[in-house]
């Protein structure tokens, strides 16, 4: 995973509430079991008129010209809600999209972002109105969102912080705690050993 | 200090603490289905993570399956038989317990794990699926994660998480004659909204939960991650345990004493506690595309987003009974199990459906309650009636690209979501119980089931 410090973008508003990964990348668009090659479908519903021949839709934000090139999504409520596909973060950070700045994101589509890099910020909504395509700054070390001469504090689990960061692997960090897991393996064991299968207990 | 059940789930799988704030839980149970599970072990592979304990992870087939009798690994999905056959491959190469497309004991996961024993009171269960939470239903702390997690899991036998805070719903009373399980979930979120869960683990309790069978509670906890909670549980009781007692993966008896500790304190305290009255339950539909743009199957539109309103194609203040319908469908994680088929076919028996459903589906959640209701021949019930009955799958619960509904349909569904384009594009999805779905079908516009139960 690529670290994650500042991002600096014109914001993309996006600002309807439960937007879902359905229609983020709909079950069709994902063609393949790997994790590329999934940009092309992102918000497919809403930006095709027709999604079969890819003819785009002008009226849709993301097709306008201010917002080629963006990094930075702006969403309303419970973002992300629905299907736990992780297409769905794949095809955001394939298509150039490193932050969304929503009131609430849904809890299974947040988790994905933060194993990939994507930052999700949290902020009020009156605050997400008022970024619509201002340029946006975004410094996670200092968990701020900076734009003209505004400025707001986010909130961010420490950890996840640390791990964008860093651009550390889950894995390989919890790796590190294997004498941890392997203790307490052994005492289950003991102790559920209904829990173990193909062991005799 | 009293305790939630959750938290006592919490701390018996919490293996270490990290400085930073997370926590190290223990999963014992990981679910794999061919539409995300292949991706993640073959991330693993590519990245030479062997599968710590593969006895405890189980894989099936159910996403893009075909239904239709006589199946293979084709599937209308266009390169569908990707999924299947690069799953397959994968599950073997990693020594995990698949559930494959003729197995007999396929179906859809949150079906067959319990059908199987697999969940069992007190463990931690994922899946790269958001209906996990359906599992709850059974004193789990089961959620639906992404693929890197599933791979964290697989390969580590713990995810890192942050205590997640809980919520209490309780449906105190009783539920009215026609009233059920997945009225009380669209009723809830209606009530607080789609967002309403916020991320919180909830559990549900109270006269009307602790009333319900065990395939019911499946159907309330399923729609949690409609509710945006994290994952949902019902406190284990005697029917819990007789339910699981002797399944293939569940212990024969569940006698020791520690089954009897999987309980909240009568003093536990919780962040949210949310009380609902049960009676006031009426059999609910949706009429938007959120599953909270829900409202009681009497009742009329209200104002809602305008894009929702264009979308469904009805207006503030209009009857939802009486709106004609293009189809029907009856099956997914939500309601698919053979109190549901029982249900339906009850209404539906001796009675056929109205001409102007075009397509009329009936999709077992697994080949378990395909035989089931067969031997009952509930089968026979819904094909005089004129409905499809098709062997076990998620189906048009969502459209993959292959099999889908008459263009711009109106359907009425048993299923989770009525999403913008979920069950095909263009396709308007109402949400409601199988009973709901059911009297519907047979008056080809959407109906109120307590009628047909008078009649």
């Amino acid at each position: 995973m690529n670290p994650v410090s500042t991002i600096t973008s014109p914001a993309v508003p996006l600002l309807r509430d439960n937007i879902d990964t359905d229609t983020i990348i709909p079950s069709r668009e994902m063609k393949t079991t790997g994790r590329a090659g999934l940009a092309d479908g992102l918000f497919a519903p809403w930006r095709y008129t027709d999604a079969a021949a890819r003819v785009r839709d002008p009226a849709f934000v993301l097709n306008q010209r201010d917002a080629i090139g963006t990094r930075l999504l702006l969403a309303g409520r419970n973002f992300g809600c629905g299907s736990s596909r992780e297409h769905a973060v794949w095809a955001m950070a394939e298509f150039g999209i490193e932050a969304i700045i929503a009131p609430s994101f849904a809890p299974i589509f947040k988790a994905n972002c933060l194993r990939n890099g994507l930052l999700p910020v949290e902020l009020p909504e009156e605050v997400v109105q008022s970024l619509q395509w201002k340029m946006v700054r975004i410094d996670l070390p200092a968990q701020t969102v900076t734009a003209g001469d505004r400025q707001w504090q986010f909130d961010i689990d420490p950890e996840a912080k640390q791990m964008l960061l860093e651009g550390l692997d889950a894995i390989d960090l919890t790796r590190k705690s294997q004498p941890e897991i392997d203790r307490w393996l052994a005492r289950d064991r003991i102790e559920r050993p209904w829990i173990y299968l193909g062991e005799e207990s | 200090m009293s305790q939630t059940l959750f938290d006592t789930i919490w701390n018996t799988h919490l293996v270490a603490e990290s400085g930073t704030g997370s926590s190290l839980i223990a999963i014992d149970r990981v679910f794999l289905h061919e539409r995300t599970g292949a991706a993640a072990l073959k991330r693993m592979a590519e990245m030479g993570r062997a599968v710590l304990d593969p006895a405890r992870v189980f894989a099936v087939m159910d996403h893009i399956v075909d239904t239709r009798p006589g199946r293979g690994d084709g599937t209308l999905m266009p390169g569908g038989e990707a999924f299947i056959s690069e799953t397959r491959a994968a599950c073997r190469a990693a020594g995990i317990t698949l559930f494959d497309v003729n197995d007999r004991d396929q179906g859809i996961v949150h079906v067959i794990s319990p059908e199987l024993g697999v969940v069992l009171p007190g463990c931690t269960l994922v899946a790269p699926d958001s209906h996990t939470c359906t599992q709850g239903a059974f004193g789990a702390f089961a959620w639906g994660i992404g693929s890197s997690e599933a791979e964290h899991a697989m390969a580590t036998g713990t995810l890192r998480l942050t205590k997640p805070k809980q919520m209490r719903v309780r449906f105190e009373g009783v539920l009215a004659p026609g009233v059920t399980a997945k009225d009380m979930a669209l009723h809830l979120i209606a009530a607080h909204g789609a967002g309403g869960g916020k991320g919180h683990v909830i559990e549900f309790a109270g006269q009307a939960v602790g009333a319900l069978d065990m395939e019911a509670r499946m159907t309330l906890c399923n729609m949690a991650t409609e509710f945006s909670a994290v994952g949902a549980l019902i406190a284990p009781d005697a029917q819990t345990f007789a339910y699981l007692a002797g399944r293939r993966y569940a212990p024969a008896s569940f006698d020791d004493p520690y089954w009897r500790t999987l309980a909240s304190d009568p003093d536990a305290l919780f962040d949210v506690d949310i009380i609902i009255d049960s009676a006031s339950i009426a059999p609910m539909v949706s009429w938007g595309t959120s599953p909270e743009h829900a409202v009681p199957v009497n009742g009329a539109v209200p104002q809602g987003p305008d894009r929702a309103h264009q979308y469904i194609g009805l207006a503030p203040g209009q009857q939802l009974e009486g709106t004609p319908i293009d189809a029907a469908f009856i099956g997914s994680c939500t309601n698919s199990r053979l109190s549901d088929l029982r249900r339906a076919a009850a209404i539906v028996r001796g009675r056929r459906i109205a001409p102007g459903v075009r397509k009329a589906l009936v999709v077992p959640g697994s080949m378990a309650v395909k035989r089931a209701a067969e031997a009952e021949g509930l089968d026979r019930v819904f094909i005089e009636a004129g409905f499809e009955w098709r062997m076990s799958g998620c189906s048009l619960c969502f459209y993959a690209g292959g099999e889908g509904f008459p263009d711009g349909a109106r359907v009425m569904s048993s299923t989770n979501r009525n999403f913008e384009g979920r069950q095909g594009p263009g396709i308007r999805t109402h949400i409601a119980s199988p009973e709901t779905v059911a009297a519907s079908a047979l008056a080809g516009a959407i109906a109120d089931p307590r009628k047909v139960l008078a009649s």
